[in-house]
């Protein structure tokens, strides 16, 4: 299995990481021929989503990475690649990728100082651990998208057929418990 | 280690492979965000103009800093002067996504700097060596850059020290654990951490690249001498284009090591930064803060 690692900006290192620990290959997306690639899965990872998506628009990347994830290639957004992937984000004019049924929320938390950690159940897990930075949340999902995990009420995952999303970042820890859910749905695809 | 400071490294790490751009007003900062900033530094004068204007230069006022956060979605910093605590904590009430205690400003201390672990904002310093990085990160820096030398359009101060940092990190990977214990008494750093640097051959903080970057092409450089991303002060507001040079940099900082992709990029940018070789100038701000 090999799964392609959005690397334009943010913390793409720390994904692939993880997804050593689990023996799972990955190779990193800078550029538009990599898109190209054999993959079974992709990984849009945190960091910013205003800069990832100039990058993906100066790069003629938008197109192509649209139609993968539409054509059903496993794709797992957290934080900034959820932000990509969401239909609408309620408080900003999102023109990214639109290809998930839900509504999401930038900065939900406010800034830096609002930034936190907390432990939360992932589709009925044991408790594991979830980091928030300046994170979004999801407002409203649409029919055929499943919730995965909240906190205080808010989604913070959720699925929508070959899409996972989360607004923390599991990467920043040291449960693997979310990416091997990612690497079953691949495997389970 | 407390889950704040964790947090605050943590957003470091989401500023990776990212260019943070030195903007004074809230149109500058648009400007930046829509070019890919991935952050941008609230100040009232580019280090060009403060070298240029001399006297005494302060911490932005606060209304402007308002304004800018208002203006973008990306993280706001704004800069301190060593060691002037209140000022910190003044940025910090108005909830500034990062503070850089910053050698650009004229240090309202020349001895202690701040003691960065009372704080619940993050903070970013500047580094020479590896001695100093290790030594803010102690007092709580958690993100460090090169100090360079800012508002120059120069880059071979930062060249400089991301070379000794990075020559430093790689010969203490090969020290015995007694050797170490001498070390860290040559570097004046807490043993721990030099520990971390052997065993890792990093910094454990996020390092950026700064001071005197002025092209994709100096952007790249640092990324390829080992930085994770860069700070652009005075080289984008200061030159011909500056929309067009900052999303230029931000591409050469994603794609440093595609000389193909640069040499795209670094075509008809318009007018660069003059700048200023460093040995024309008579203040070092390097030398602010060891």
């Amino acid at each position: 299995m090999t799964i392609g690692v959005l690397a334009l900006q943010g913390a793409f290192i720390e994904h692939q990481k993880m997804l050593k620990q689990l023996g799972v290959d990955s190779f990193q997306i800078r550029k538009a021929n990599q898109l190209d690639q054999p993959m079974d899965g992709i990984i849009l990872p945190g960091g910013e989503s205003t800069t990832m998506y100039r990058i993906l628009k100066d790069l003629n990347m938008v197109d192509k990475l649209k139609t993968i994830i539409e054509s059903g290639l496993p794709t797992f957004g957290t934080c900034a690649g959820l932000l990509l992937l969401a239909k609408t984000v309620d408080n900003y004019k999102s023109d990214y990728l639109q290809t998930m049924d839900i509504e999401a929320k930038k900065n939900a938390y406010g800034r830096q100082l609002g930034s936190f950690k907390a432990v939360g159940k992932f589709n009925n897990s044991k408790d594991i651990p979830f980091v928030f930075i300046r994170a979004p949340y999801i407002v409203k999902v649409e029919k055929g998208v499943e919730v995965l995990a909240r906190v205080d009420e808010k989604i913070v995952a959720a699925r929508q057929e070959n899409q996972l999303v989360t607004a923390f970042h599991p990467e920043l820890t040291d449960d693997l418990t979310i990416h091997q859910y990612f690497v079953d749905m691949i495997n389970n695809k | 280690m407390n889950k704040r400071y964790e947090l605050n490294k943590e957003l470091a790490q989401m500023l990776k492979g990212g260019v943070i751009m030195d903007v004074t007003n809230a149109e500058q900062a648009k400007i930046a965000e829509e070019a890919g900033a991935c952050a941008v530094m609230a100040l009232e004068r580019i280090p060009a103009d403060i070298r240029a204007a001399g006297g005494v230069s302060r911490m932005s006022d606060p209304k402007l800093v308002k304004e800018i956060q208002k203006a973008v979605t990306i993280p706001v910093m704004a800069k301190v002067r060593i060691g002037h605590f209140v000022e910190a904590q003044i940025l910090e009430a108005l909830e500034i996504d990062y503070i850089d205690e910053s050698e650009v400003l004229s240090p309202a201390d020349n001895i202690y700097h701040i003691d960065k672990t009372k704080f619940k904002a993050p903070f970013v310093c500047g580094a020479k060596n590896l001695g100093e990085a290790l030594r803010r990160i102690e007092e709580g820096a958690a993100m460090i850059r090169t100090k360079g030398e800012p508002g120059t359009g120069d880059v071979i101060q930062a060249v400089i020290h991301m070379r000794q940092i990075q020559a430093e990190m790689r010969r203490m990977t090969s020290l015995s654990e007694d050797e170490l214990f001498n070390e860290a008494k040559n570097l004046q750093v807490p043993y721990e951490l030099l520990k971390y640097v052997k065993e890792n051959g990093k910094l454990p903080v996020v390092n950026f690249a700064a001071g005197g970057v002025a092209t994709p092409a100096d952007a790249a450089l640092m990324m390829q001498l080992g930085a994770e991303g860069v700070f652009v002060g005075s080289g984008i507001f200061k030159s011909g284009n500056p929309a067009k040079r900052a999303n230029a940099i931000v591409k050469a900082v994603t794609n440093f090591d595609d000389p193909k992709i640069l040499a795209e990029i670094s075509e008809d940018l318009g007018e660069a930064m003059v700048g200023t070789n460093e040995e024309e100038i008579n203040l070092l701000m390097s030398q602010r803060g060891e």
